[in-house]
């Protein structure tokens, strides 16, 4: 098995099975891909909570916490922990993918930061897995503050993809 | 010629300098990310948490945690350099977090992952390859057990902060 960098625990093979029998309904693997995510310790750290998951996308948000500053004199949270929302949030759009199977690693995640997110406010990431091939899954994101108008950052990614066995 | 100050002096003033850079920023300190220098040069250390785990199976470090630790790295390396020259010519004395020159910005950052961050310390150095008076193009290389086997690595483009006494340098 390659290299996994990611966000997602491999899920045990009967879990695997479950969800992508045909049979089960999407709420259900959206159900799991939640359950999984936020209980990762390092999105548990952040705070991260899933508010929107769905068919390749996933919508997470990062509450205002000073712990996480990266800019003493402006008090505008680190762009590390905004990248650790989009790669999560990236890698649950992946999970969710009907094409995909539960286990994904980040291979690639470029990200621009166009402002600094106003201090205070909760950050929201959306994620779309746009594209999947049988090896990768191509991811587009954008992360907001409270003004929905202009986004803080956006990202792309290239995701593994695990194949079935 | 001026007599070469001592030793312990030096590196007093160094050490002190690069300590109020890192604990002035939160999330450095929640990261659990620290750097060690040798005269200039800086290496971060990502010191192993549980909170870092991504990936509880395997287990292996969340891919968030290795692109902020080497955004981290990118940037106070930058400050660092910046720093530099001044701190050497005296011209910072008693640095303070209120006192600190500002941050660079991040522009963009593309982390690419090699292998599974493992559950153990990270290590990360960065080069500077280009340092404008606006922009800066860094690189940077995280590994774990082997110099030689990088389980991360990045490159970052930075904005400049504009120097309150630019007629001072």
């Amino acid at each position: 098995m390659r290299a996994i960098c990611g966000q997602c625990q491999p899920l045990p093979r009967a879990d695997v099975r479950r969800i992508h029998d045909p049979m089960n309904t999407t709420a259900d693997k959206a159900d799991r891909v939640r359950a999984f995510m936020e209980a990762l310790p390092h999105c548990k750290a952040l705070g991260l909570e899933m508010t929107e998951i769905g068919e390749g996308r996933a919508v997470m948000q990062m509450p205002y916490n000073p712990a996480l500053v990266g800019d003493p004199a402006t008090g505008v949270i680190a762009g590390g922990a905004v990248s650790a929302l989009m790669d999560s949030c990236g890698g649950a759009a992946v999970m969710c993918h009907p094409k995909a199977l539960a286990s994904t690693a980040t291979l690639d995640l470029r990200i621009d930061y166009m402002r600094g997110a106003t201090p205070g406010q909760v950050i929201t990431a959306r994620a779309v897995c746009h594209h999947i091939t049988r090896s990768v899954a191509f991811v587009r994101a954008e992360a907001f503050d409270e003004d929905p108008t202009a986004p803080v950052a956006v990202a792309n990614g290239a995701f593994t993809v695990e194949m079935p066995s | 010629m001026k007599r070469p100050e001592p030793i312990q002096i030096v590196k007093q003033r160094r050490d002190a300098a690069l300590a109020a850079l890192i604990e002035g920023v939160p999330y450095i300190q929640f990261m659990g990310i620290g750097f060690e220098r040798r005269g200039d040069e800086l290496t971060g250390i990502m010191h192993y948490d549980d909170k870092l785990i991504g990936n509880m199976m395997l287990p292996a470090l969340h891919g968030g945690a290795t692109a902020a630790f080497l955004e981290v790295t990118a940037t106070i390396t930058l400050s660092w350099a910046m720093m530099w020259d001044d701190l050497e010519r005296g011209d910072l004395q008693d640095l303070t977090p209120e006192t600190l020159p500002r941050l660079p910005k991040t522009i963009d950052f593309t982390v690419d992952y090699l292998r599974a961050g493992l559950p153990r310390d990270a290590y990360a150095r960065a080069r500077i390859n280009r340092k404008g008076r606006r922009y800066a193009s860094v690189h940077v290389e995280g590994w774990q057990d082997n110099r030689e086997r990088l389980y991360a690595q990045a490159t970052g483009h930075f904005l400049m902060p504009t120097r309150p006494t630019a007629g001072n340098g």
